[in-house]
């Protein structure tokens, strides 16, 4: 009697796990024929951006895996560049009391009268968007954020994205990892 | 004079609303015919890559040598010492070099989110990350745990002065597993959020920064599992739930000894997590009626448990559908209309600047709500479940002569191992033979 009992109970099991195993291969399977898709990463869509400055404090880093970009193409290389200056500069200079950045990462260059050429320095810069705001409230756009791929983490949730506003973050193709913003566009 | 000032702020702020509509540049940008400036290039950016797919697959290759090597370790060598120095090793890559992500434990919520959102298509490396440990554990038992997992890994090494939960303590805390595995598949279906990772208590050790109460929190588990042995694992993770009820059918299970059990009962309270199961004593021939009739009763909760469990779980729908940022906004955005509400948040003016209407976004919060309707029934209805049959199961006696490694709840982390005289023996005869070997050398 307790040799059947057991040997039932055996059966049963093995018939289980039997089951649980080729489910197992079949959802691999599944999954590696049909749904195949190449490695995802983040990055936000600067039309849906509203520079709300979440990027700067909300990464997982201690230094935000978000930083701005200059598109040159679009920069109307203002002498007043809303980007860079306060809303109301008391001089048109560098100096930091005119300056919107917290950081002092935009390097204002002269290049011919009444022409400015604005350059990032990335290191210094943390992600605030504040100069994206401004560019992007009074100016052509041409500043923008986007995700580095360098520091990104990749995280599985990005905290960003759960923080975002706009629900501009998304999954993008590894191989095609950037939105860069492009003239003609907003 | 004041109506024409009003009339040319609204034709100022309409032109310059048309300018972003319709994307026309403020200030053409220069062409610098007089300096022959050259525009610097924003393709560098493009030039700053992922990192790459092949490392990914490294991720996974070491998953599988962790696996393999765990199991090697726990059920072949018995050798705690092998699988400490694994764990640690799993914990420097998995966890500090790799910063916990990807992990099996978040990759449930990816293949759900893949199944119910079409857009969204799983990786390779995070379906071989959910599955590979389900496999090993069908076949060797819970050594994903013992070795691999970073987040059992930084519990285990805290472990100072265990002491014993009693098993009704251990069984109802362990309901809460449950319910979080069920809240995490249907939070991800819905695309509302990934819970798992988002309140993970040991990343933020892992990337050595995070936020404030989660580093709280995951302070508060490491010093409780001082003295209640890995917590996380035994109450918390999702991921364990599965784990257990695979392990149960396992091949090749952990045995506390390398040979027949002598029921010495020293390894009795050698395992930290209350794994190790007694031998059973004879069946009360008192009181058998009155437990028959508590199980028939028990039985016929059942079904009431799982009507209760689903009917609560979807009338929380409301509660829970504010986990998804739509129906967030969407609510923001009718308290605001209302007059309910006098600012604006970000969210709701990033919305009004979209200028979509409005009827969308509540037509597209509704369904969510309704996704979160039928999804309360299911998760509630599986929680009730799970309830029933934490109260039917100790009615179940089975008859049990040795002292054994509980299947479902053996961490594999072989601490029991030493504390069996048989296996002193083994080891014994080991050194012996070794000896013996080295003789013949010399």
């Amino acid at each position: 009697m307790t040799i059947e009992k057991k040997s039932r109970r055996k059966f049963l099991k093995d018939g289980l796990w039997g089951t649980c195993l080729t489910c197992l291969a079949v959802v691999a399977g599944a999954f590696a024929f049909k749904k195949r898709d190449d490695e995802k990463v983040w990055q936000l869509d600067p039309n849906k951006c509203v520079a709300c400055g979440n990027c700067a404090t909300y990464c997982v880093l201690e230094e935000s895996a978000v930083k701005c970009v200059h598109a040159y193409a679009m920069c109307g290389y203002c002498d007043l560049c809303t980007g860079f200056f306060e809303p109301e500069p008391r001089e048109l200079d560098t100096g930091a009391e005119n300056q919107l950045c917290p950081t002092g990462a935009i390097k204002r260059s002269f290049i011919e009268d009444p022409y400015y050429e604005y350059t990032i320095d990335e290191p210094l810069c943390i992600g605030c968007g504040k100069c994206v705001e401004g560019c992007v409230a009074f100016g052509n756009g041409s500043l923008f954020l986007q995700v580095r791929h360098d520091r990104c983490l990749n995280c599985n949730e990005c905290s960003i994205a759960a923080a975002c506003p706009s629900q501009a973050f998304k999954r993008v193709s590894a191989d095609e990892p950037y939105l860069i913003k492009k003239a003609g566009h907003t | 004079m004041l109506r024409f000032g009003h009339i040319s702020i609204c034709i100022f702020i309409s032109i310059v609303l048309c300018g972003v509509v319709f994307g026309a540049e403020r200030f053409p940008p220069p062409d610098f015919d007089e300096s022959g400036h050259e525009l610097p290039s924003t393709d560098y950016i493009t030039n700053i890559t992922p990192r790459h797919t092949i490392y990914n697959y490294l991720d996974v290759a070491v998953l599988v040598a962790a696996l393999s090597l765990s199991s090697w370790f726990v059920l072949k060598k018995r050798s705690r010492r092998s699988v400490f120095i694994l764990m640690v090793f799993s914990l420097v890559y998995f966890g500090f070099w790799r910063k916990g992500c990807i992990c099996p434990i978040g990759a449930i919520q990816n293949f759900s989110l893949s199944i119910f959102d079409h857009n969204y298509a799983l990786s390779v490396t995070a379906i071989l990350f959910l599955i590979l440990p389900l496999i090993f554990t069908l076949f060797f038992g819970r050594t994903f745990c013992a070795g691999v997992c970073p987040l059992g890994a930084i519990q285990d090494l805290v472990v100072l002065r265990p002491i014993k939960v009693p098993s009704w303590l251990e069984s109802s805390l362990r309901l809460f597993a449950y319910i979080y595995l069920a809240a995490a598949i249907l939070f991800a279906a819905t695309g509302s959020a990934f819970i798992i990772c988002r309140y993970d208590l040991f990343i933020s050790f892992f990337r050595l920064s995070g936020h404030l109460n989660m580093l709280i929190l995951g302070c508060c588990f490491l010093v409780i599992g001082m003295f209640v042995a890995r917590p996380y694992c035994r109450f918390i993770c999702p991921y364990g739930v599965i784990l257990r009820q695979l392990s149960r059918l396992s091949k090749w299970k952990v045995t506390i000894t390398p040979d027949d059990c002598i029921k010495c009962k020293l390894c009795e309270d050698s395992c930290p997590f209350g794994a190790i199961t007694k031998p059973t004593v004879e069946w009360p021939q008192i009181g058998y009626t009155k437990s028959r009739k508590l199980l028939a009763l028990l039985i016929l909760l059942l079904p009431v448990l799982i009507f209760l469990g689903g009917f609560g779980g979807s009338s929380l729908n409301r509660s829970w559908s504010r986990m998804h940022a739509t129906v967030r906004l969407a609510e923001r955005i009718y308290l605001e209309n209302q007059g309910l509400l006098s600012e604006t948040t970000d969210a709701s003016s990033a919305f009004r600047a979209t200028g979509e209407p409005i009827e969308d976004l509540y037509d597209q919060a509704s369904v969510i709500r309704k996704q979160f309707k039928f999804g309360g029934w299911l998760l509630g209805s599986f929680i009730g479940l799970v309830a029933g049959l934490k109260l039917i199961i100790p009615s179940i006696r089975r008859q049990r002569t040795d002292f054994q490694a509980d299947s479902a709840s053996c961490l594999a982390c072989g601490r029991c191992f030493k504390y069996c005289p048989k296996e002193q023996v083994r080891l014994k005869s080991l050194s012996e033979k070794q000896e013996i070997a080295d003789d013949d050398k010399i």
